[in-house]
C-alpha cells in the first residue's frame, strides 16, 4: 500500500528507495510499471510531461520504462536472443536487423561477462540467480530505456548479484536516462553514484537526502524513521 | 483502473474456408446402404476381394455400436452424410491440367510451391479422389513407389491384398469398418530395401463438399533398412452442416526401417475427425508419430505403435489446440510386443474459450517384453477458466523388468509471465502468442521448416482486445 507518495526524478538523476520490509518497495515498482494486481485509487503517474497510469504495461515499455525483476519468470521455448528482439523490435517501433542486433546482443553479454551460449537458451529456464539476474541487466542494456527501475528489494543479494548490478548500471547510466532503485540493503549502492536517497515508510516518503542518509541507515536501521518513532 | 482483458479468437483461417464450387461430376446419395457401396467398388473397377471386403466392412458396421467413451458423437446422422464425391478432373502428375480453382486451392495451401522446394512427392487429394500425384524421377528409378490408393489397388494388387486393412481390421470399432466399406483415395508408398528417400513425401486431403465424408486409405511399407518422412496435412472449409473424416493410415515398418509420419490437421469446425492410425514395427525399426490437430470440431485420434520386434522403437510427440466448440481428444497407444522395445510419448495440449482438450494414452506391456523401457510426458496449457483439460493415460504393465516414467502437467497460463513479457514492450496478445508458440516449440522443432512456420502460423492467435 502506498499513500501520499510524492517523488520526481529529472533525466540524468540516479534515486535509491530505501525502506524496511513491507514499506511499499516492491508495490512501487510495480505500480509505476502498471502490473494489473495494483490498482491505483487516486494520484497520477507522469512521465515526459504525459499522465500514463491508464496506460497498459507494454505501452508504458514503449514509453522508455524498464524494470529489472526481482523473481524473473521462466519462459520456455522461447530463446533470450529471439525474445530480445521481438523486445527491441517492440520498444523501438522500428525494424531491427538482424546481423547488427546480434553484433549487439554479442558485444553486451561480452561486457557483462555473459556466457554467449545463454544468447540460444530459453529464456531463464534452468538459469541460476546469478544467471538471471545477469539476464535482466543484459535486457535493461539492449532495451536502454529512458528509466530503469532496479527492484533488489531481495536482502539475500549476494556478492556476484551485486557485482553484477553494479557494473551494469556502470555501462547503462548516462546524462540523459534515470535510475530508480529500490533496495533493502546498502551494499548494492557502495560504488554507485547516487543523486538522492528516500526513506519509504508505509507508504510514505518519511525522508529524503543525499548519500549521507545510506550511512545513517547502515548505522541505525530504519527505526528513527519510523511515523510513530521519536527521535 | 479498469482492466482490459483479451479473448482469444479462433485461429485465422481464411485460406482454408475459400470454397470451390461446381467442381463435382458424381456423387452417391446420402446415407449408407449396400448399393451405394457396390456403386464406390463398381465406379473404381476394383477387384472382387476389395468389394467382398467392403460389403462384409458394412456389415461390420451395422453390427456395431458407437463407442461409449470420449466425447459424445450423438450429432452423426449417417444419413445425412454423402460417402463418396468425384471431383470433375482426372488424375495427373502436371498441376497445369487441373480445374483453375482445384489448382488454385492447393496453390494457396502451399503445396505445390513446397513440392518444388523441400518435397521428393506430392499427392492431392480433393473430396473423394486424388487429383494430383508425382515423385521425383530418381526415386521412381530406385524402386519407391508413391501413388493413390486406386491405382496401387489395381497395379499392386497383390502387395495390397497382403497388407491392406490387416493392422486395421474392420472388426476394430465402428468407424474402422465405415472406412472399410466407402474408403477412397488416399496414398500408397512402397520404399525398397535399404533405400533412404532424402526429402519427405506430403499426401494433402482437401474436403471441399458440404456434408460429405472423406475416407482416404494410407499404405505404407518401408523394407528393411529403408528410410522415409511421411506428411499428411488436411483441411477443408467450414459448413454448417457436419462433415465426416474417417481415414486409415497402415504403416509397415520392417527390420531396422525407419518412418516419421508427420500430420498437420486444421479440418474446420463442422468436421467429426475419427481417424484411425496404426503402425507395426519389427526388429530394430522406428517409428516416429508427429501429430499436430487444430481443427475439427470433434477429433479422436490415437496413432498407435505395435513393437513386434525385439528393438524396435516409438516416438510420439503430438501437439493440440481447442477452441470454442471443440472437443479434442487424442494421444497415442503403444504395445510393446517384443523384448528390449522403446517407446517415448511427449504430448502438448492447449485449451481456450471453452474447448476441451483431453489427452488419453494406452501403454501395454506384454510379458514377453522384457527390459523394454517407456516415458511419457503430457503437458496442458489451459488460457482461461472456462477451458477443459482432462489427462487419461492408461498403463498395462505385464512384465516387471521393465523402465517405465511417468509425467503430467496441467496448467493455467501464468499472469506473471504475461507481465514480465509487457514490460519488455510485447503486448498482451503478442505476449500470451510467444508464451503458447514456446509451449508448443518441442512440436514445432520436429517439423521441417515449412511446417514449423505453417504451426507456427496457426498458432499465431487472432486476439482482441475487450473491457471486462
Amino acid at each position: 500500500m502506498i499513500k501520499g507518495l510524492d517523488l520526481t526524478i529529472n533525466s540524468g538523476e540516479t534515486h535509491v528507495i530505501m525502506g524496511p520490509n513491507g514499506a511499499g518497495k516492491s508495490t512501487l515498482a510495480n505500480v509505476i510499471m502498471g502490473h494489473p494486481d495494483y490498482h491505483m485509487k487516486t494520484g497520477s503517474i507522469e512521465f515526459e510531461t504525459e499522465e500514463i497510469s491508464e496506460m497498459a504495461t507494454d505501452e508504458r515499455a514503449r514509453k522508455g520504462i524498464f524494470m529489472s525483476f526481482q523473481t524473473p519468470e521462466e519462459v520456455d521455448g522461447i530463446t533470450v536472443s529471439d525474445f530480445l528482439k521481438t523486445s527491441k523490435t517492440a520498444v523501438s517501433a522500428q525494424r531491427v536487423p538482424l546481423l547488427a542486433f546480434r553484433k549487439e546482443l554479442a558485444d553486451k553479454m561480452k561486457l557483462l561477462k555473459f556466457d554467449p551460449a545463454y544468447a540460444r537458451r530459453y529464456l531463464n529456464v534452468g538459469f541460476s540467480g546469478g544467471e538471471k539476474k545477469k539476464n535482466e541487466i543484459l535486457q535493461m542494456l539492449v532495451l536502454d530505456p529512458k528509466l530503469a527501475i532496479l527492484d533488489e528489494t531481495d536482502s539475500g543479494l549476494d556478492v556476484d548479484a551485486v557485482k553484477i548490478v553494479t557494473e551494469g548500471v556502470g555501462h547503462f547510466k548516462n546524462d540523459h536516462n534515470s535510475l530508480l532503485i529500490i533496495s533493502h540493503s546498502t551494499k548494492l549502492l557502495d560504488e554507485m553514484h547516487v543523486d538522492y536517497v528516500h526513506v519509504l515508510v508505509a507508504g510514505k516518503i518519511v525522508c529524503t537526502g543525499g548519500r549521507e542518509l545510506i550511512d545513517r541507515i547502515n548505522r541505525s536501521g530504519f527505526s528513527e524513521f519510523a511515523p510513530d518513532a521519536k527521535s | 483502473m479498469e482492466r482490459v482483458k483479451t479473448q482469444i479468437e479462433d485461429i485465422e483461417r481464411s485460406i482454408y474456408d475459400i470454397k470451390d464450387t461446381g467442381h463435382r461430376s458424381y456423387q452417391v446419395e446420402k446415407g449408407l446402404t449396400e448399393e451405394i457401396v457396390r456403386e464406390i467398388s463398381e465406379g473404381k473397377n476394383e477387384p472382387r476381394w476389395m468389394l467382398d471386403l467392403r460389403l462384409a466392412s458394412l456389415e461390420t458396421f451395422r453390427r456395431l455400436a458407437m463407442p461409449d467413451w470420449g466425447p459424445s458423437l450423438d450429432e452423426l446422422d449417417m444419413d445425412q452424410i454423402v460417402t463418396y464425391v468425384r471431383p470433375d478432373a482426372k488424375m495427373s502428375d502436371d498441376w497445369k491440367t487441373l480445374p483453375d480453382d482445384i489448382r488454385g486451392t492447393f496453390d494457396r495451401l502451399g503445396i505445390s510451391k513446397a513440392e518444388q522446394e523441400a518435397l521428393s512427392g506430392v499427392g492431392a487429394q480433393y473430396d473423394s479422389e486424388v487429383v494430383y500425384h508425382s515423385v521425383k524421377k530418381y526415386l521412381e528409378r530406385q524402386g519407391v513407389i508413391y501413388t493413390d490408393m486406386d491405382t496401387a489397388v489395381q497395379e499392386y494388387e497383390e502387395v495390397v491384398k497382403q497388407h491392406f486393412m490387416k493392422l486395421l481390421p474392420p472388426g476394430d470399432h465402428k468407424f474402422m469398418a465405415l472406412h472399410g466399406a466407402v474408403w477412397s483415395g488416399g496414398s500408397f508408398v512402397y520404399v525398397p530395401a535399404g533405400v533412404e528417400v532424402d526429402m519427405p513425401l506430403q499426401s494433402y486431403f482437401r474436403l471441399n463438399a458440404p456434408g460429405a465424408g472423406q475416407f482416404e486409405h494410407t499404405l505404407i511399407i518401408c523394407e528393411p533398412g529403408s528410410k522415409v518422412h511421411f506428411i499428411e496435412g488436411c483441411s477443408a472449409p467450414r459448413y454448417n452442416v457436419l462433415n465426416l473424416h474417417a481415414g486409415g493410415v497402415e504403416l509397415y515398418v520392417r527390420e531396422g526401417a525407419s518412418l516419421r509420419y508427420s500430420t498437420i490437421e486444421n479440418w474446420s469446425k463442422n468436421m467429426l475427425n475419427l481417424n484411425s492410425k496404426r503402425a507395426k514395427v519389427e526388429k530394430n525399426g522406428t517409428i516416429e508419430w508427429v501429430s499436430g490437430t487444430f481443427g475439427s470440431h470433434i477429433t479422436m485420434l490415437y496413432p498407435t505403435s505395435i513393437l513386434s520386434g525385439e528393438g524396435a522403437r516409438s516416438e510420439y510427440t503430438g501437439v493440440s489446440f481447442a477452441g470454442e466448440g471443440q472437443f479434442l481428444d487424442t494421444g497415442t497407444k503403444v504395445v510393446h510386443a517384443a523384448p528390449r522395445t522403446s517407446s517415448t510419448i511427449s504430448s502438448k495440449s492447449i485449451s481456450k474459450n471453452g474447448g476441451n482438450a483431453t489427452y488419453r494414452s494406452a501403454v501395454v506391456i506384454n510379458p514377453n517384453a522384457a527390459d523394454s523401457k517407456c516415458s511419457v510426458v503430457c503437458e496442458s496449457l489451459m488460457m482461461d477458466n472456462q477451458s477443459r483439460s482432462d489427462t487419461v493415460p492408461v498403463m498395462d504393465v505385464r512384465n516387471d523388468t521393465v523402465d517405465i516414467g511417468h509425467e503430467a502437467k496441467i496448467g493455467r497460463i501464468s499472469e506473471e509471465s504475461i507481465f514480465y513479457l509487457m514490460s519488455r514492450g510485447l503486448s498482451e496478445e503478442e505476449a500470451k502468442a510467444l508464451i503458447v508458440r514456446g509451449f508448443v516449440e518441442p512440436v514445432t522443432k520436429e517439423l521441417p521448416m515449412e511446417y514449423a512456420v505453417e504451426m507456427n502460423r496457426l498458432v499465431g492467435l487472432e486476439l482482441e482486445g475487450t473491457i471486462g
